[in-house]
């Protein structure tokens, strides 16, 4: 079995916009609940909130995938 | 392939994929090959061409039937949920073409991902979804100077309101957020997407198989179970191939607007 150090550091990196993108959801679903009527407004609010979030990880994705030792 | 090499390996070691498992040439090798990323792209191009010929032939004002609406309902989605409520309603319709055929070219790649003959998501190679960027980059910096002229577009990249000792840093971190972090988050961000899932279900479905076929006592047990997690995999790869469609021309129409505002 082989491996990469950069892949743990990747799935510790992704912690943080893990729990952004559930706050994003969570804040989604609680004005949803409180007014249902704004859903159509605040889909796209939530969808583009949680797209910025993800652009975390993406960058430590990136980064995971930089191998200076090479395969 | 690795389910050929797995097949070769005679069942003495599990090999787990690789990305290099997403290189997969299908006329020559090398730097100039005909490839399956290719080649489902432009399989997808003629699919949808023929489809929405097909469905928008004899046009009526109300839809006739089944196909029509469900096409209308698609462009509807994308001209109304999309372009008008970011753009705006005064200019969202000069982009409503390029935003509608990113639109179902991302969807019916990526949906590519999981139709059982086809099953390769064209996105999970880094060059298609750069092309598709380059596009969008190239456009919103375009509409920005073709609006506000070279240097005001560049004046407009400044938010309002900076106390002056601040203005070099916050500038320079939104020269860094116009060029580098807008692209590279768009197309990485639909590459990551299909990729992972794809590696994803592969994972799951070849150690199951090897579970299922070699394993000892208990294990093709496990097997089983790995193989129904990725048929449940498998339908959440379609909740996230049509988010990341979505999400894409949702970005892109909301940088176009971006351009566009007068106030940054």
């Amino acid at each position: 079995m082989g491996g990469s150090l950069n892949v743990i550091g990747y799935g510790l990196a992704a912690i943080g916009p893990a729990i952004a993108v559930g706050l994003v959801f969570a804040a989604y679903i609680n004005g949803v609940a409180r007014q249902p009527e704004s859903r159509g407004m605040l889909q796209p609010i939530a969808i583009l909130g949680f797209a910025l979030a993800e652009a975390l990880a993406i960058l430590g994705f990136v980064l995971a995938f930089i191998n200076p030792g090479g395969e | 392939m690795s389910l050929s090499t797995l097949a070769t390996a005679g069942g003495e070691t599990f090999e787990a994929p690789t990305p290099g498992d997403f290189w997969q040439p299908l006329i020559g090798n090398g730097d100039f090959a005909i490839t399956r990323p290719m080649f489902v792209m432009a399989l997808s191009v003629v699919v949808i061409g023929a489809l929405l010929l097909a469905t928008t032939k004899r046009l009526t004002v109300v839809p006739a039937n089944k196909k029509q609406f469900a096409v209308e309902a698609l462009y509807g989605f994308v001209r109304n949920g999309v372009a008008r409520d970011i753009i705006g309603s005064k200019e969202f319709l000069r982009y409503v073409p390029l935003l509608f055929t990113m639109f179902v070219l991302i969807l019916v790649n990526n949906l590519a991902g999981v139709i059982p003959p086809i099953q390769f998501p064209t996105m999970s190679r880094i060059g298609f979804p750069i092309a598709l960027t380059l596009v969008v980059f190239v456009l919103y910096h375009a509409i920005g100077i073709k609006r506000k002229g070279l240097g005001g577009y560049f004046k407009s990249l400044m938010p309002a309101g900076v106390p002056v000792f601040l203005v070099p840093v916050v500038y320079l971190l939104e020269l860094f957020t116009y060029f580098v972090s807008r692209p590279l988050t768009l197309a990485v961000r639909l590459f990551a997407n299909m990729f992972a899932g794809h590696m994803l279900i592969l994972v799951l479905f070849l150690g199951g198989e090897h579970l299922l076929l070699h394993g000892e006592g208990l294990l093709p047990a496990a097997g089983v179970v790995s193989y129904l997690f990725g048929l449940v995999m498998s339908f959440f790869e379609l909740l996230i191939q049509v988010l990341q469609s979505y999400i894409f021309v949702l970005l892109t129409a909301t940088y176009i607007a971006g351009s566009l505002a007068d106030e940054h």
